[in-house]
């Protein structure tokens, strides 16, 4: 990888007794599209916030390009913001926003109108320039916020649960276009969202947030497949936790079979398990609830220990009634050993 | 730092400000209160509790006396008279609900002077109405309608009402309609409804309005000038009185010292029972 | 509402014919009202026309009074000084009071509890002992009665209409505006003059229209610090309700209340404003 656009070491905050990040570091690679993932208070947007520049750290340090920006006001930082509510300013147009950087640049009226319009071609927002905030749909507003932020050139720019206010249709428009523009401009996005769809699909790498520290940081594939700990199996891959013979397993909801009987008690198994592979567990459980989500079947069941189990995909044998009892199953490659936190 | 101290550079007109014209008149009443009248002119800095003993005196109690029953009456007209207005204005139409707040903010700030004159011209001796009346031969002689404490307790009623009004309206606005109706829903009759609904919901309102009443009609002391024709003297005629004419100007500052306490007790009570600190529709 | 309709066995065109009598009811006491909160101020207005000087007979329509007016210099003196009181009081309370409300939305200290009380207390105390104590804390200070002393009562009243209303903006403006300047590059004074000054404008300028109309409306406190040589309108008034009412004041009033009605005009514009 290229050198390293943005350095965080160690970055330590408290507000009053909470302590919102515990020593967080990361390394950024120029052109790189990173999410930061994780339930809401996980201390995600303070980070991007010491970024910015909008807080100080109490410990650690921030490099924008190998220099030391840890107590530079914002504007002596060369980073964007685009906010979660976009924060338009409600008195200016569309152009008075997007060109108010560079007003404070003090670049001449020419040029900010020219830079504007490309501006606005990129986010397909042309002839939109003498609207007002209030005028426009939240989708416009988000592409504003985006041109406002971009027209800057940032070295990287903070995205800020960009899409958390949109329906899902126009959420997955977004995505592909934000993909677009951050291939085309090149600029580092650091991406904030809670939404692991969203980090799956977009992201370069993903980092993994809880509790104000990196869990794991990977790319998607790592993540998904690899998880690290009990909790990113949970939050990033749905999977269940099972504790068999002293070790934490994750198995995703996909890859639970169901059998009636103990295997070896068995003289066949079920048509739709394939009788090549070979299959661990063989947890005794009891069916808890069924339901169709999202046209697949779901099913809870309740192990032994008391620990909850949900299989769910397509296919599944729909016999399956709650209060009967069954045997829980998965190949040996679909549990992940992972750390208990 | 430096932007901690920009901050105290804007707050200091104002801190400086309300220290030296607002604090410091208060304090200096309060000093003065306890002071001597000089036998010519001004005050003499001796210590003295003889302006409070004066208080005690029957006739200046009287005043007090009188003052705090034209005070409650004229809030309890005010309440009477301004309640239904305030929520009925709020259940108007949006568009008519905006022109009839301008329709009230006018007269709250039209000279109340003004307002006063309009009234003497209609029902002074020989004024508009009386010669109506005579004119039709219902009356022969004055009604002597001013220049009394009912005229008085009118145009406190008159001036005061707007703010009741605003207070009334603004809680009444916010509240919640479909509790009404749920409370009907759950079999309660309309006037049910208003006593355990309404009428709590607009609470803080009616309260805000009682102060916004009450404090000042105990210091009105140019409405009892002017329609009371001298007759009518109320604590705020007394200190008045005191400042410009007797020149008692201690006896004046501990007359305004107990009105003080008064109205604080008020308000102290006003935030006890809402736990606010702002009276509703004050702007 | 539904349900509610349901329930109820009465067909609906004479339910509905019920509310709207009840309306109605409610209107009347709303129109019943307003117009005996107008009459007074109408009366004056008409009286304003009156030919006939002692102002109680019709003595038809005239003009006379409002050139009149234009040539009473004593009247003319202190309608001009009750304007520029007006405007120097609102000033004084527009910079101070915006600027407090500023500040105090910014830093937290031990005595701004007690600062925020002081700074409202002039509009919770009966006028009177406003009037009271400038009187006596302007002598023992030697402070000349006149326009400064004027100007100094009016704005302690003036600061707190002006604050209030910045502040309750304040509240209302979200955060991330100024966090979104600062990102684009904006330092703190760009920050307040590109935003937040734009954003706080329309109360600010509301809070000094009620400052204005309420100085220019005072009659109690100008009594107690206006002195001998200077008079506003209002306490001009105020001696002629005393003593004897010349007709031109009717007109002068008049004129007046057109002031009065554009101020609330605008102010309610601009409240309306509210983003």
């Amino acid at each position: 990888m290229s050198q390293d656009v943005l350095i965080l070491k160690g970055i330590e905050k408290s507000f009053g007794e909470t302590r919102v990040l515990q020593g967080i570091d990361l390394h950024i690679a120029q052109g790189e599209f990173l999410t930061l993932l994780g339930s809401s208070g996980c201390g995600k947007t303070t980070t991007i916030r010491i970024v910015a520049g909008l807080e100080t750290p109490d410990a650690g340090q921030v490099l924008l390009d190998g220099e030391d920006v840890t107590d530079k006001e914002p504007y002596q930082r060369n980073v964007n913001t685009v906010f979660q509510n976009y924060a338009l300013f409600p008195h200016m147009n569309v152009e008075e926003n997007i060109g108010y950087g560079l007003k404070l640049k003090k670049k001449s009226k020419q040029q900010i109108h020219e830079a504007v319009m490309e501006a606005l071609k990129l986010v397909q927002l042309e002839g939109y320039e003498k609207r007002m905030p209030s005028e426009l749909s939240g989708g416009q507003r988000q592409r504003v916020a985006i041109a406002r932020s971009i027209i800057n050139e940032p070295k990287v720019l903070l995205l800020d649960e960009p899409l958390g206010a949109l329906d899902l249709q126009l959420r997955r428009q977004m995505q592909l276009e934000l993909k677009r523009l951050q291939k085309k401009l090149g600029i580092t996005f650091i991406y904030i969202t809670h939404d692991q769809e969203e980090a799956l699909n977009m992201s370069d790498r993903i980092a993994v947030m809880k509790d104000g520290r990196f869990v794991q940081i990977g790319t998607a594939h790592e993540i998904y497949d690899h998880p690290r700990t009990a909790y990113v199996a949970r939050f990033v891959g749905n999977a269940n936790i099972i504790h068999v013979d002293g070790q934490t397993l994750a198995v995703r909801s996909e890859n639970i079979q169901l059998m009636s009987q103990k295997m070896d008690e068995m003289d066949r198994l079920p048509e739709n398990v394939d009788h090549q592979k070979s299959f661990v567990g063989g947890l005794p459980g009891m069916i808890k609830e069924k339901s169709f989500v999202g046209g697949m079947l779901r099913i809870v069941i309740a192990l032994e220990d008391g620990t909850e189990v949900i299989a769910s995909r397509h296919g599944i044998d729909a016999d399956w009634e709650p209060g009967q009892s069954c045997f829980v199953y998965w190949e040996p490659q679909a549990g992940v050993t992972v750390e208990e936190e | 730092m430096g932007r901690k101290s920009n901050n105290w550079l804007l707050i200091a007109p104002m801190y400086i400000f309300t220290l030296l014209f607002v604090a410091g008149p208060l304090i200096y009443m309060l000093v003065l209160s306890f002071l001597q009248k000089a036998d010519v002119w001004g005050v003499e800095f001796v210590f003295t509790l003889k302006n409070y003993l004066k208080i005690g005196k029957q006739v200046y109690l009287n005043t007090f006396w009188e003052s705090i029953k034209l005070a409650f009456a004229t809030t309890a007209l005010t309440l009477l008279i301004g309640y239904p207005f305030g929520y009925f204005m709020a259940k108007l139409p949006e568009k008519r609900k905006t022109l009839f707040m301008l329709l009230i903010v006018i007269p709250f700030w039209t000279n109340a002077l003004m307002r006063m004159y309009g009234w003497i011209i209609l029902f002074r001796s020989n004024g508009l109405i009386e010669q109506g009346l005579m004119a039709l031969g219902l009356i022969d002689d004055s009604l002597k309608m001013l220049y009394n404490y009912k005229a008085v307790l009118a145009g406190m009623v008159y001036a005061l009402l707007p703010f009741m009004i605003l207070s009334v309206y603004s809680s009444a606005e916010k509240m919640d309609w479909t509790l009404v109706e749920a409370a009907k829903d759950l079999g309660a009759k309309s006037w049910q409804a208003f006593v355990t609904i309404t009428l709590k919901l607009t609470l803080p309102g009616i309260l805000s309005g009682v102060i916004l009443v009450f404090i000042p009609s105990m210091g009105l002391f140019f409405i009892a000038d002017i329609l009371g024709g001298g007759k009518i003297m109320l604590v705020g005629n007394l200190i008045q009185n005191q400042l410009m004419s007797t020149r008692d100007w201690p006896f004046a500052a501990a007359l305004a010292v107990i009105l003080m306490l008064f109205t604080t007790l008020f308000i102290w009570g006003y935030k006890k029972i809402t736990h606010s600190d702002e009276l509703e529709g004050l702007l | 509402m539904k349900r509610y309709e349901l329930k109820n066995s009465q067909p609906p065109a004479v339910r509905k014919r019920k509310s709207k009598e009840k309306l109605r009811l409610s209107d009347w006491y709303l129109y019943l009202l307003l117009a005996i909160m107008y009459l007074p101020i109408l009366i004056v207005i008409l009286y304003s026309f009156n030919a006939s000087k002692t102002s109680v007979i019709w003595g038809g329509f005239t003009l006379d009074w409002y050139g009149e007016l234009f040539h009473d210099r004593s009247l003319l003196e202190s309608l001009k000084n009750s304007v520029i009181l007006a405007l120097l009081s609102s000033s004084v309370a527009g910079i101070v009071g915006t600027l407090g409300a500023v500040g105090m939305a910014r830093v937290q200290f031990r005595s701004k509890g007690m600062l925020e009380y002081l700074v409202l207390v002039p509009i919770m105390i009966p006028e009177i002992i406003l009037g009271m104590v400038f009187m006596a804390f302007f002598s023992l200070l030697g402070l000349p009665f006149g326009m400064t002393t004027l100007v100094l009562g009016h704005s302690a009243f003036c600061v707190p209409y002006v604050y209030m209303q910045v502040k309750a903006r304040l509240v209302g403006i979200d955060k991330s505006y100024a966090e979104a300047a600062r990102d684009l590059g904006a330092r703190e004074r760009q920050v307040f003059f590109d935003i937040t000054l734009p954003l706080i404008a329309p109360a600010i300028l509301s809070g000094m229209l009620l400052s204005f109309a309420m100085s220019l409306d005072d009659v109690v406190i100008s009594i107690f610090v206006a002195g001998a040589r200077v008079s506003t309108l209002p306490v001009k008034i105020y001696t002629q309700l005393k003593t004897g009412v010349t007709p031109e004041i009717n007109a002068l009033c008049t004129l007046m209340l057109i002031v009065t009605v554009v101020l609330v005009l605008i102010s309610q514009r601009l409240q309306r404003k509210k983003m």
